[in-house]
């Protein structure tokens, strides 16, 4: 038979047992449903832990020193002189940085120990400069107050445990000032503060120190700190926009390197520059150029990757209990078409009379097995779509209780709607090989002879 | 019918179906030629094999031994699909019961052995709509069966044996199921098809009277065993 007409006698045959192949079809639709709801909450999971991360900025981040100086996660070492000079990680390496292809941003790490006073107070505390992109971290999502006016604004975002320091009451701090106390590199700056890791021991003689002030707004409050990073010295505290942090000048531990070199003054270097890739992806072929460039780089790219490997898993696990229900509707499928053929006997008998074949016969009800597969494919997919979206409301309203920001938990991307549907039509083409050859091998005399 | 190949040669056929430990022999040892064109009668009480012989024509059943020959063809020789071919091609038949199908409305089940043959769309309303008027049912193409009379479904029945043109028409006790005046219409019908379309008829039936009327000859079985052939009243006469 033709293509055409297989469809629709299979069409008439369902439609001719309706009810029956509609709670089959039903029963498939539950099925897929279970499984796209849980494959769409482990994709879901998968987006939101992803987002999370790269709004982290761990994974999507390079991390680059000059060469040299490059030991054991960019803290600051001893110097090493070699008999070429490395090349300084300066405003033309950040340049040429930026020229890199699916770069988004390069900032320098502006990051520094120093004392902040409050209420005639001092604070010894690690400050750190942000860069204008962390406002879509998702870590200032649900923060009290506000993010920085502008990149350069003289405002300061305290994190949490930092402003209980401050005061009782965190909240109340908002709108009032601190004043930052520093030393600015002029001539010969040294690295100020009393940090444990400066270098201030090993450098040479003559350090001139030179404070000065700065009052900054607080305009905010936060759990922790964005894009902590692996260098420095641990989370800042306070948090200043990234362009007033550098303006500073502030004294950090690489100008110490300047020195030795005899070019302090010259020419502004960076102890370390991030760079941000377009995606976690692209993140290792821009690794290999900022190396091939002649500088130290370094990201978290092996523990996206083993993050992956365990979503994999995650999913394989989710995929196989939404299974589950859907072998339980293949017998189901299996039941319905066998109880078919009981029904039909007389019918078979008929059409094998007129000339139809055991393919014909066979493929009549593979057509009908495929329909009621296909069209509970299609239902499932949107069941388990409204299941996604029932779990993520139910559970963003448990969020919004505890005063918690509301998430996406469940995706169904296109490709687990196309996947759901295939595996339907598959699955139910599968139930239907067993019914299908039963009744292809009926025996035409035994099927008219029954009444 | 002289010199001219059987339409229908059966050498020796038996089908024997195994009860539990007995072996029945439904059809023993059956040899019978049909020429082509003619209306054969096949009587016999219930049980006497009458109707699995007609069924080993049909290509429905193989017969335990001998050969059966349709225009020369030997059937055993055919695989399944072969035979199913056979079936949708050389042979139509009619039923007691009439069998169709009874959600289907007269077009359509008409049309059921043209879907069968894969006959293009544009032909098949023609044909069925051809088939239907020789049986003079063609205002009736929207109705279903359970709408029609007896006699209705019975022509309904031939139709749709019919309109793949086959060259052998088997029908099995086509007026069982109908009144004497409707299943004299029918065989009536059957006989001018015959001639109309040059078939030939194996028509297996208990009715004597009947089958001496629009019969050319008579065989009779027993017991599975062809108890003989004769001419018919009617195809005695010149």
């Amino acid at each position: 038979m033709k293509p055409r007409d297989l469809t629709d006698l299979a069409l008439r045959n369902l439609r001719e047992a309706i009810l029956r192949n509609v709670l089959t079809t039903l029963g498939v639709a539950v099925g897929v449903a279970s499984l796209v709801a849980m494959l769409s909450l482990g994709v879901g999971l998968q987006q939101l832990a992803s987002k999370r991360l790269s709004q982290s900025g761990l994974f999507d981040t390079i991390f680059v020193t000059p060469k040299n100086t490059f030991r054991g996660m960019g803290r600051p070492q001893r110097e090493v002189e070699s008999d070429k000079p490395p090349r300084p990680l300066d405003e033309d390496a950040r340049k040429e940085f930026e020229k890199l292809p699916n770069v988004i941003e390069v900032y320098p790490q502006v990051r520094f120990f120093t004392e902040v006073r409050f209420n005639k107070k001092p604070y010894a505390t690690v400050v750190a400069g942000l860069p204008d992109s962390s406002r879509n971290s998702g870590a200032f999502d649900g923060m009290q107050g506000r993010f920085f006016s502008s990149p350069s604004a003289d405002e300061a975002i305290l994190q949490i445990e930092f402003a209980k320091d401050l005061s009782e009451k965190p909240a109340s701090l908002l709108g009032q000032e601190v004043t930052l106390r520093y030393a600015e590199r002029q001539a010969i700056p040294s690295a100020g503060g009393d940090s444990s890791n400066s270098a201030s021991s090993e450098a040479p003689e003559g350090f001139s120190v030179v404070p000065k002030e700065l009052k900054l707004k607080i305009i905010g409050v936060v759990e922790t700190e964005p894009a902590a990073g692996y260098g420095g010295y641990g989370n800042a505290r306070l948090l200043m926009p990234l362009q007033t942090a550098s303006t500073l000048r502030a004294a950090q531990v690489n100008d110490l390197r300047d020195i030795v070199r005899g070019s302090t003054g010259t020419k502004l270097t960076f102890p370390s520059l991030s760079v941000r890739a377009s995606s976690p992806s692209k993140v290792e072929a821009l690794e290999a150029s900022i190396k091939a460039m002649g500088f130290n780089a370094f990201s978290l790219l092996d523990a996206s990757k083993s993050l992956r490997t365990f979503f994999s898993v995650f999913d394989l696990l989710l995929g196989i209990f939404g299974s589950l229900a859907l072998a339980v509707a293949t017998l189901g499928i299996v039941n319905t078409l066998v109880m078919a053929i009981l029904e039909r006997r007389r019918e078979i008998g008929v059409l094998k009379a007129l000339g139809a074949a055991d393919r014909d016969v066979q493929q009549l009800f593979f057509v009908e097995a495929g329909v009621m597969g296909l069209l509970g494919g299609i239902l499932g997919v949107l069941f388990g779509w409204a299941l996604g979206r029932a779990i993520t409301f139910g559970t963003n309203a448990y969020l919004k209780r505890q005063a918690l920001n509301p998430i996406e938990l469940s995706s169904v991307p296109w490709w687990l709607i196309v996947a759901g549907i295939i595996f339907a039509v598959l699955v139910s083409l599968a139930a239907g090989l067993y019914p299908a050859s039963r009744a292809a091998r009926l025996n035409p005399v035994d099927a008219l002879r029954y009444e | 019918m002289t010199g001219q190949q059987p339409a229908i040669l059966l050498e020796h056929i038996s089908r024997h179906y195994s009860m539990g430990e007995t072996s029945v022999r439904a059809v023993d040892d059956v040899s019978l030629s049909v020429p082509p064109g003619e209306f054969l009668a096949l009587l016999g009480s219930s049980g006497s094999g009458k109707s699995t012989l007609l069924n080993l024509v049909a290509g429905l059943d193989r017969p335990t031994s001998g050969a059966i020959f349709a225009n020369g063809q030997n059937l055993a020789t055919f695989s399944s699909f072969e035979l199913a071919r056979y079936r949708r091609d050389t042979i139509g038949m009619i039923f007691q019961s009439f069998n169709l199908l009874p959600r289907m409305t007269l077009e359509e089940n008409v049309e059921l052995p043209l879907r069968l043959a894969e006959v293009h769309r544009g032909e098949r309303a023609s044909r069925v709509r051809v088939a239907l008027e020789r049986v003079r049912l063609a205002h009736r193409v929207g109705h279903r069966p359970t709408e029609l009379s007896g006699g209705e479904q019975q022509r309904v029945a031939i139709a749709r044996a019919l309109v793949n043109r086959p060259q052998i028409l088997l029908a099995d006790e086509p007026t069982g199921n109908l009144d004497s005046a409707t299943g004299e219409a029918i065989l009536t019908l059957l006989r001018d098809l015959r001639e109309q379309m040059a078939m030939t008829v194996v028509m297996v039936t208990h009715e004597r009277p009947l089958a001496e009327r629009f019969a050319d000859r008579l065989a009779t079985m027993g017991d599975g065993k062809l108890l003989g052939v004769a001419a018919s009243a009617k195809g005695a006469l010149p």
